[in-house]
């Protein structure tokens, strides 16, 4: 028995690393629930009570949860759900719906789902029958058909709930709120959305027969508060089996929190967005760094990270581009000058690029029309130059409308970094004149 | 066997045929023995003679009502032809929801006798399509092969309520069930006669209205009827008098006169004799018929000795027992002379009766079906009994108590004769009534004259079953006839006995009906397997295994109670809008007319939990028999996914047929534009009404367009949200048949909120009365929407709930609970949202006002506003970011909606808005810069 202990507290490193990989990307890719949801306690009172009425009571209910994107909304309603299903009495009781405005883009698409998740008579397998018209009816029916105490609550949870208020006359949201409100089948309906305005897109009619119950997800977290969060969300468990790995690897992660260089990473981080999906990618990236040779998470590793998620994507595509579209981008930059952002067509463009050509090019050959044709359409695949007219087959080519999409500032950086870039192209991107 | 043709396509001629008698000297109508029908063209004539089943023209070409026709008349011209009958009902008409009832599955040739009252029994003679073979089938015995579809079966009746074993004897001497009855308010038939005396006066209905002047209407009817049966005599086809009651009432009364011809029945038996030894003749039925008549001519002999003593001996025990039978036993010869020596209670019917004595042989009479005139007496006899049994009968017909009295001077000694054969098999009538009489005074309806008349005579077949217990058996059975009591809920065996004893004697009598009856029993039973198919199945939620928990505490209590689901107990401050939709309902419902009503108002001001406290009150009423049985149907455009799908609704809720949108519209307005003998009144409401709207406006136009149809009963009410939505949406002929009945219901003010939640608690003190007042004035302010009320109020008590620190010692919710739940559900949570913005958002927020306020517009593009963000940055100290990310930080913005942005393919030339005022966003931003 000790002897096995022995064995274990000592587990060579590459099992203890990959040990550790496999419990933090489970905790960063959203498999697994935090025990407690940080940070929302009273949010988490008043949906778990709620719902529990519901379960027990079967008192209907509605009830919106508002936050922005990465809030933790859909982690909150799982934990209270995980939660609610401890409680025995309610674990067979409850029927719970899930829909999703992305996946049920229609309510015919919807009331099959919804048919299909509650395993009415008119489902066989995974098939419903009927059409359309006769699915609402029938849905109608089953839920009038029960009752306050007897029949057993339903909830329906709708994720991206504003798309649902899309949906021709809103008559799914109608009549799920329409049985909330009356005394038939017990139901939650469970709205997620990140709009804040959403019960500005529901009809008057629909409107008032939702509750108005909204809970708010904003955090207010401070930088401490972050700080903390990170720390405990690259911690190991209590149950590591190697304790002497754990030892070590809690104390590094630590140390690593109270690095400046860290602190600075994670305070860009922090000022930019507050919410835990960007930091869990961000955390992602460094964990990904570690091996069985780099056994902890250095400084360094985060800020690759940062520097990774911060990246500016069109300058990355800067690089990547022939001289000739370079140029071409030049050219395009001061035509924005001179014409103060006002679109240009390819032959303005070309003008530009000759008139260099002419002037002051040493380096640069003279490339036939078709061949800048060609690299101009490069750079409208590439998105950097966008077409302003709607109808494009009309106009020729060459006379199109074109606006560029890259900030000045953007360009002069790529021009820095671009390898072996011509002087004389360099001090063109200066000055048109000089 | 089927002999009727369908209609619009050919055209019939009906001809009386027969010698006419004379049948009501003052109404100069006549009545003939038989019908004949010829189409067209085509030499075949069908005669149909009363005692036959008919096939009657409905709505549905292939299921035309069935019935079975008891007399033809006509007036003198021979141009008007009526018929009488008794109706069966096809499973399709019995209500949707009552269908269940039936507990089996239904044979497809099935169909149910008829014991309602809704439905009028006179028709016109010329919607006679044909006629159709009905067998009876012992409730025991499976139904028959399905040889030929021709053959209709009854095995069940129907009285609107439940479905009852059929009496055999009903079916094989049917016209005694169906005597032209006065409807009569019958409200207590197993009250003893010697009971309170009742005057002459209104009968007054304990009224579940709230209304006054319901109550004075419902005075008045009866005030009417009472003076029709008392004198008014001349307005026999007084059918647009606007009141149902009085309509029914001269409905009798003409029917009355019309049975009072004085003809022999000697004659018509003859004429009855040669009609079915007549060669021409092909109607088996009618054989039939006559050679039952001929059996019991010779039976008469036999039984004649008997009766003699029978009725010597019920005389007896009618003056010692009770004057219900007194009035049974009137005796021979002084039948205009009230009968004082015998009974008690005579004397206290003879005032009523008093100087009308000469009406009452007509009214024996009345209306005798002319195949079956044996019968008479049980055609005469309900009406005797039905006055001496219910007190309040005795206003409208108070001469029946003598009807007897004629026995031995106009019908033939014949007649008793019959009677007396008949007892026996009218003794299990009887027993059948006992059962169902426990649970009928409710459902009669004081207008009905069908039920009622059933009742009566089922009554009276049970006095005469007593009559030959006591003479034959001593039984036990009389007290159960008088007083029908739970005992008899369920068939005790003794009674059985009785009834099998009773049987053998109805089989001797009636010889050869008896083996027709036998050989059905024979035929092999047919099973229907019934396929539990997706659609017919009852779709329901699957049911909780632990109940649902009680509320605990008076806060639970009150949350309870407070819920927009909980049916208040009445709906305070719609006091006036419920009355006049009340009023207008009822006074449709009333004359069988139709209409249409719009209500608008704003969503939560109660519309349509009014329109259906308003149907619970009628359907209560209805029930009370205050006004006819009506059938209320509700749809809702929110409820379906197309507007044409409301036909499908409609008619499936009619009739419970499933088809398309295009052939539904089709059915219905067959129903609805041709007339039907039993039709009742639809109460339609459509609710969400807007949402019918299409391009051609047909669905409306239907619906409004029904109801003026002279034949549709229809009263359709709609409900919107919109006052001006018939001019705003509808063409002109819609919004023209829509009419001018509008009605709109303001939204609540606070005292009708206040009050709206104090009748919701009922006493259940769970806030503070400023606490109330705070959220009625607020929401009164804000919507007058009661749902937000009530929503709120409950928020309020979860707060209480959740601040206190035990839930059970929680007190009452007060001001600064009620304060956090208005805050909670109307505070706007932008300026929360833009303080728990992370910086760079503050930021790029602080830019979009900047860089607004240097174009002096409300819109920029992202790459303007981008170029602030930097410069701002740079001022506060910040590393700028990249546009990429700025990017991002103003999507996350616009997914908040606190921006409004252009697709993003735009990328940074999407043009930016703010969704949120300047001021508020400054604001916001303010603490966090301090």
């Amino acid at each position: 028995m000790s002897k096995r202990k022995v064995k274990e507290t000592h587990m060579p490193v590459g099992e203890c690393i990959s040990q550790v990989q496999m419990i933090l990307r489970e905790r960063f890719c959203h498999q697994r629930l935090p025990e407690k949801p940080v940070g929302m306690e009273s949010q988490h009172k008043h949906l778990l009570e709620l719902l529990r009425r519901t379960a027990v009571h079967g008192e209907s209910n509605s009830v919106l949860i508002v936050g922005p994107r990465g809030s933790g909304k859909t982690m909150l309603l799982n934990c209270v759900l995980r939660e609610l299903l401890e409680v025995k009495d309610v674990n067979k009781n409850v029927l719970p719906v899930h829909l999703n405005g992305l996946l049920q883009t229609d309510d015919r698409i919807a009331l099959k789902e919804i048919t299909r998740q509650l395993n009415l008579e008119n489902v066989v397998g995974d098939k419903v029958f009927g059409s359309f018209a006769e699915n609402l009816a029938f849905l109608l029916e089953a839920l009038k058909k029960g009752d306050r105490s007897s029949s057993r609550p339903v909830l329906f949870i709708l994720d991206e709930f504003d798309l649902f208020a899309h949906h021709k006359n809103q008559t799914l949201l109608y009549n799920l709120l329409d049985v909330s409100q009356s005394a038939q089948a017990p139901v939650a309906v469970i709205g997620l959305t990140c709009r804040l305005d959403v019960l500005e897109l529901l009809e008057k009619r629909v409107k008032s027969r939702f509750s108005h119950r909204q809970i708010h997800l904003l955090s207010s977290l401070s930088f401490i508060q972050y700080l903390d969060n990170v720390r405990s969300q690259l911690s190991l468990p209590q149950d590591f089996p190697d304790t002497k790995f754990y030892d070590e690897w809690n104390d590094s992660i630590k140390t690593l929190c109270e690095d400046q260089l860290v602190v600075d990473v994670l305070q860009s981080h922090y000022n930019s967005s507050k919410d835990f999906r960007s930091l869990q990618l961000l955390l992602m990236l460094a964990l990904s760094r570690v091996s069985a040779s780099k056994p902890a998470i250095k400084p360094t590793d985060l800020l690759e990270a940062s520097r990774v998620c911060m990246v500016d994507s069109k300058a990355n595509i800067l690089h990547g581009l022939s001289i000739l579209e370079l140029c071409l981008i030049i050219a395009m930059k001061h035509l924005n000058d001179i014409y103060e952002g006002e679109p240009f067509n390819f032959q303005m463009v070309h003008n530009e690029f000759k008139k260099f050509l002419q002037r002051k090019s040493h380096s640069i050959h003279n490339f036939d029309k078709p061949v800048v044709i060609k690299a101009f359409e490069h750079l409208q695949q590439l998105e950097l130059i966008k077409s302003m007219d709607s109808s494009t087959a009309k106009i020729q080519k060459e006379y199109q409308l074109m606006k560029l999409l890259l900030d000045h500032s953007q360009i002069m950086e790529a021009l820095q970094k671009y390898p072996q870039c011509p002087t004389d192209v360099k001090q063109w991107a200066m000055s048109a004149f000089g | 066997m089927v002999r009727y043709f369908t209609r619009l396509r050919v055209r019939r001629i009906y001809k009386w045929g027969g010698r006419p008698y004379i049948f009501d000297r003052k109404l100069k109508s006549y009545g003939f023995e038989y019908l004949n029908m010829s189409v067209e063209g085509q030499e075949a004539v069908t005669t149909v003679t009363p005692g036959q089943y008919i096939l009657i023209e409905g709505n549905d070409d292939e299921y035309p009502f069935v019935a079975k026709l008891l007399k033809l008349f006509g007036d003198e011209s021979h141009k008007q032809k009526k018929a009488l009958v008794q109706w069966f009902l096809r499973l399709s008409e019995v209500p949707q929801n009552k269908k269940l009832l039936l507990g089996r599955s239904p044979h497809p040739q099935e169909i149910f006798y008829y014991l309602g009252r809704a439905c009028d029994d006179e028709i016109n003679a010329e919607s006679i399509l044909g006629t159709v073979h009905v067998q009876h089938v012992p409730e025991d015995t499976p139904f028959p092969e399905p040889g030929t579809k021709d053959t209709l079966y009854v095995k069940l009746s129907w009285d609107t309520k439940a479905f009852n074993v059929l009496d055999p004897v009903l079916m094989q001497d049917t016209s005694a069930s169906t005597p032209p009855k006065p409807a009569l308010p019958l409200f207590t038939p197993c009250a003893s006669p010697t009971a309170t005396p009742v005057s002459r006066g209104p009968v007054h209905h304990a009224l579940p209205t709230p209304d006054p002047t319901v109550m004075r209407r419902a005075g008045s009817v009866s005030d009417t009827r009472a003076t029709m049966s008392a004198g008014k005599r001349s307005t026999l086809e007084a059918e647009s008098i606007h009141s149902a009651s009085k309509l029914s009432a001269s409905k009798i009364l003409s029917a009355k006169r019309r049975g009072s011809a004085a003809d022999t029945p000697g004659v018509r038996k003859k004429l009855q004799l040669s009609i079915g030894a007549s060669p021409g003749k092909k109607m088996t039925r009618a054989d039939v018929l006559c050679e039952l008549l001929d059996e019991e001519m010779e039976s008469e002999k036999v039984v004649s000795l008997k009766l003699s003593s029978s009725v010597s001996h019920s005389l007896q025990h009618g003056c010692s027992l009770s004057p219900m039978r007194s009035g049974c036993k009137t005796p021979n010869g002084q039948r205009r002379f009230p009968w004082k020596l015998t009974s008690i209670s005579l004397d206290r019917l003879s005032p009523t009766a008093l100087g009308e004595q000469d009406f009452s042989s007509d009214l024996l009479l009345a209306v005798i079906p002319l195949a079956l005139e044996d019968e008479v007496f049980e055609a005469g006899l309900p009406t005797d009994a039905g006055s001496a049994n219910t007190p309040k009968k005795r206003q409208a017909t108070p001469r029946r108590n003598y009807v007897r009295g004629q026995k031995p001077t106009t019908p033939s000694r014949r007649k008793e004769s019959a009677m007396a054969i008949r007892e026996p098999a009218l003794g299990v009538l009887a027993e059948e009534d006992s059962e169902d009489s426990p649970m009928q005074p409710i459902a009669l309806t004081p207008r009905s004259k069908r039920k009622s008349a059933q009742l009566v005579s089922l009554r009276i077949r049970k006095q005469l079953n007593l009559l030959d217990n006591t003479q034959e058996l001593i039984s036990d059975g009389d007290d159960d006839c008088f007083v029908p009591s739970k005992k008899e809920l369920q068939s005790s065996s003794d009674e059985e006995k009785t009834d099998s004893e009773e049987e053998t004697v109805a089989r001797k009598t009636r010889g050869r009906n008896c083996k027709t009856s036998v050989r059905t029993t024979h035929k092999t039973p047919s099973k229907k397997v019934t396929p539990s198919t997706p659609r017919c199945a009852t779709p329901c939620i699957p049911s909780r295994t632990v109940p649902a928990r009680q509320p605990g505490n008076i806060l639970e209590e009150a949350r309870a109670r407070l819920h927009v689901s909980s049916v208040p107990e009445s709906l305070p401050c719609r006091e006036q809008e419920f009355q006049d939709i009340y009023n207008f309902v009822e006074s449709k419902v009333m004359d069988g007319t139709g209409g249409c009503m719009y209500i608008s108002g704003v969503p939560g001001t109660g519309k349509t939990a009014t329109i259906h406290e308003v149907i619970r009150c009628l359907q209560h009423a209805s029930d009370m028999d205050e006004i006819p049985t009506f059938r209320f149907i509700e749809i809702n455009g929110m409820k379906m996914t197309d507007p044409h799908q409301a036909y499908v609704q409609i008619l499936q809720k009619l009739t419970d047929q499933k088809v398309t949108a295009d052939h539904a519209a089709a059915l219905l307005e067959k129903r609805f534009s041709n007339p039907a003998p039993k039709k009742e009144t639809t109460v339609l409401l459509v609710d969400e009404l807007d949402l019918l709207w299409t391009r051609k406006q047909n669905v409306m136009y239907n619906l409004f367009d029904w109801p003026t149809r002279r034949h549709a009963r229809l009263v359709v009410l709609t409900i919107a949200n919109t006052m001006d939505l018939p001019e705003r949406i509808m063409i002109n002929r819609v919004a023209s048949r829509l009419g001018l009945t509008r009605m709109s219901f303001q939204p609540y003010s606070f005292k009708q909120l206040q009050q709206i939640i104090t009748s919701r608690l009922n006493k259940v003190k769970a806030f503070e009365e400023d606490a109330l007042q705070l959220v009625s004035r607020k929401v009164a302010a804000l919507s007058g929407d009661a749902r937000r009320c009530l929503d709120i109020c409950r928020r309020a008590t979860e707060i209480c709930e959740h601040s206190a620190s035990h839930p059970s010692s929680a007190g009452l919710v007060k001001m600064s609970h009620v304060m956090e739940a208005l805050d909670e559900m109307f505070s706007s949570s932008y300026i929360t949202a833009i303080r728990c913005a992370s910086l760079q958002e503050q930021l790029f927020l602080r830019a979009v006002i900047a860089e607004f306020r240097r174009l002096g517009l409300e819109e920029a593009t992202f790459q303007q506003v981008f170029v602030q963000h930097r410069t701002l940055s740079r001022v506060e100290g910040l590393q700028p970011i990249s546009l990429s990310e700025g990017l991002a930080v103003c999507q996350r913005l616009g997914a908040c909606r606190l921006l409004l942005l252009e697709a993003s393919r735009l990328d940074m030339l999407q043009r930016v808005r703010l969704n949120v005022s300047q001021d508020d966003v400054l604001y916001a931003l303010k603490p966090v810069r301090d």
